[in-house]
């Protein structure tokens, strides 16, 4: 084998994401490996390494999906980058059949988070001998999340949407508000969605607020569920035969970055550069431009986020989301559709799952296999995901016919 | 009892107590870059060598959330905010403010203060900070 250039997605698959109290992460992970393997018309035994991400959970989950679905003795990577570990997963995958080592991969996510609550936030409290002594890298004698600003994802996520308000004006809750409302009526198209209601905007709003301006359905869904993705190369897709090959979705750019130094950025995460940079390395790679795209599925972990990455990747002129969403570029019937799987916010968000999950969403669409939310037509599709702390994984995927 | 200003103790480090409180960072002593805690070597530049600088105690809010739902212990509702105090951004809360979106908005002027956290067992009082109002 030689190195490849040429990197296609053969088959993938995610579970519908909800609630399963009587599965456990082994299954619903083996549930995605098998309907990969299924929908890629391979086995284990074609699979020539496995990544594999599930960030709650005891360790190890690759070689636990491994005895669930078959052992074959191929090496094995465990990885984890906040959310967007399931994007790391198959960006590893995909590496490892670049470089030539392998002609085939397999990547997998999976999550248990119903009911999980919210994430980010609490701290050590004061020691039971009621003495104030410093600890940690601060020094701190007591916990710092609330007393020094919001450790929270909800908070933490609406302090970034409200700088982009300050920044370039437009923002208002009912904006972000409205963000929500395209997502939560995308949803109702999606059968594998956690929730797929959708929400008037005086719901959206009057329901309960978590961190303002974000209310509780303007924060991603805590849910369980898992993705996976067959990858092969170009050479080796050849070789398969011509159902196959028409099913296959090239990916024209597989991109991870983390962030470059910035004067804030011990203060508050910046989203915005490393998704920037990576949009601009994935454009470069794949040879198309936003202008190129005909879907798009962002990381709207909140209402606040979604506008944010609008400008990231690109998708407006700098400083021009609001004008952007108000256009109703982003809903499914607009000029570029943006999450019409219904997003992390109604189709749910758990964790390591949702990098690949997002993929399958395009994948849908490009193979024309969307079904009544299929946006006619699409042949171009991008999906970006972002860990915080931060890591940011794009994908631009092409229909074969593309 | 030990007297009050020597027991006094502060949240974090980089709290300097004492007639003006006011935060302290390690800066980059190569190109400027400060961090509120330590490190092996500059983040932006990698060089490794470092001052303590004070931080301006007046600043203007970049941004802020107001947060009504956050972990067990944790006082609700509040403001969490980053402030731009001359050219460094510091994280903290804004205090001595209604916690509604009609009395915070981004673009306001704000300076430091302290605040009690109480006592412990040795007399010990420790120190907060957050940042208030101030006309503009
Ligand atoms: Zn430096």
């Amino acid at each position: 084998m030689s190195a490849s250039d040429e990197i296609w997605i053969l088959g993938i698959h995610m579970t519908k994401f909800g609630k399963y109290p009587n599965h456990d992460v082994v299954d619903l992970g083996a549930e995605a490996i098998m309907g990969a393997l299924a929908d890629a018309q391979v086995t284990m035994a074609d699979i020539g390494i496995l990544a594999a991400g599930n960030l709650m959970g005891s360790g190890g989950i690759g070689q636990q999906l491994q005895k669930q679905v078959g052992q074959t003795g191929i090496p094995v990577f465990n990885v984890s980058n906040a959310c967007a570990t399931g994007a790391t997963a198959l960006r590893t995958a995909i590496m490892a059949v670049k470089a030539g080592e392998v002609d085939m991969g397999l990547a997998v996510g999976v999550e248990k988070l119903a009911g999980a609550g919210l994430l980010g936030g609490g701290g050590k409290s004061k020691s039971d001998d009621n003495v104030w002594s410093p600890s940690g890298r601060y020094g701190a004698v007591a916990p710092t999340d609330g007393r020094i600003g919001t450790d929270t994802m909800p908070g933490v996520f609406a302090q970034i949407g409200m700088e982009y308000g300050h920044k370039y004006g437009g923002t208002s809750f009912e904006l972000f508000a409205r963000i929500s409302e395209k997502n939560h009526s995308h949803s109702t198209l999606n059968p594998l969605a956690a929730y797929n209601k959708a929400m008037s905007l005086e719901q959206i709003m009057g329901d309960i607020m978590i961190a303002y301006p974000n209310t509780r359905p303007m924060c991603s869904a805590n849910c369980d569920g898992a993705a996976a993705a067959v990858v092969v190369s170009g050479a080796k897709l050849k070789t398969l035969s011509l159902e196959q090959q028409r099913r296959a979705i090239k990916v024209t750019a597989s991109v991870l970055t983390s962030d470059p130094w910035q004067e804030a950025c011990q203060i508050l995460p910046d989203v915005n550069t490393l998704t920037r940079n990576a949009a601009l390395q994935a454009y470069e790679l794949a040879g198309v431009g936003p202008e190129d795209l005909d879907l798009v599925e962002l990381h709207d972990c909140f209402a606040t986020a979604e506008l944010v990455h609008y400008d990231n990747l690109m998708l407006c002129e700098e400083g021009g989301a609001v004008d952007f969403f108000n256009s109703g570029a982003p809903w499914r019937d607009g000029r570029l559709p943006v999450n019409v799987s219904g997003g992390l916010q109604s189709k749910g968000h758990p964790i390591s799952a949702t990098g690949i999950a997002n993929i399958w969403e395009v994948c849908q669409h490009l193979r024309n296999e969307g079904g009544q939310r299929q946006i006619e037509g699409a042949k171009v599709g991008l999906a970006h995901v972002i860990g915080l702390g931060s890591a940011c994984g794009i994908h631009v995927l092409e229909s074969s016919a593309a | 009892m030990t007297d009050t200003v020597a027991s006094q103790v502060p949240l974090v480090e980089y709290l300097v107590l004492g007639d003006k409180p006011h935060l302290v960072a390690q800066e980059c002593t190569s190109c400027g870059a400060r961090f509120f805690d330590r490190r092996n070597a500059c983040a932006k530049c990698f060089a490794t060598d470092f001052r303590q600088v004070d931080i301006a105690t007046t600043g203007v809010v970049r941004t802020f959330t107001i947060v009504a739902y956050a972990a067990p212990g944790i006082p609700v509702p509040f403001v969490s905010a980053v402030i731009d105090c001359e050219g460094t951004s510091v994280r903290a809360n804004l205090i001595e403010v209604p916690a509604d979106p009609e009395h915070v908005s981004t673009g306001m002027n704000v300076e430091l203060a302290t605040y009690s956290l109480g006592v412990d067992d040795n007399g010990a009082e420790a120190i907060g900070f957050g940042f208030r109002p101030v006309a503009a």
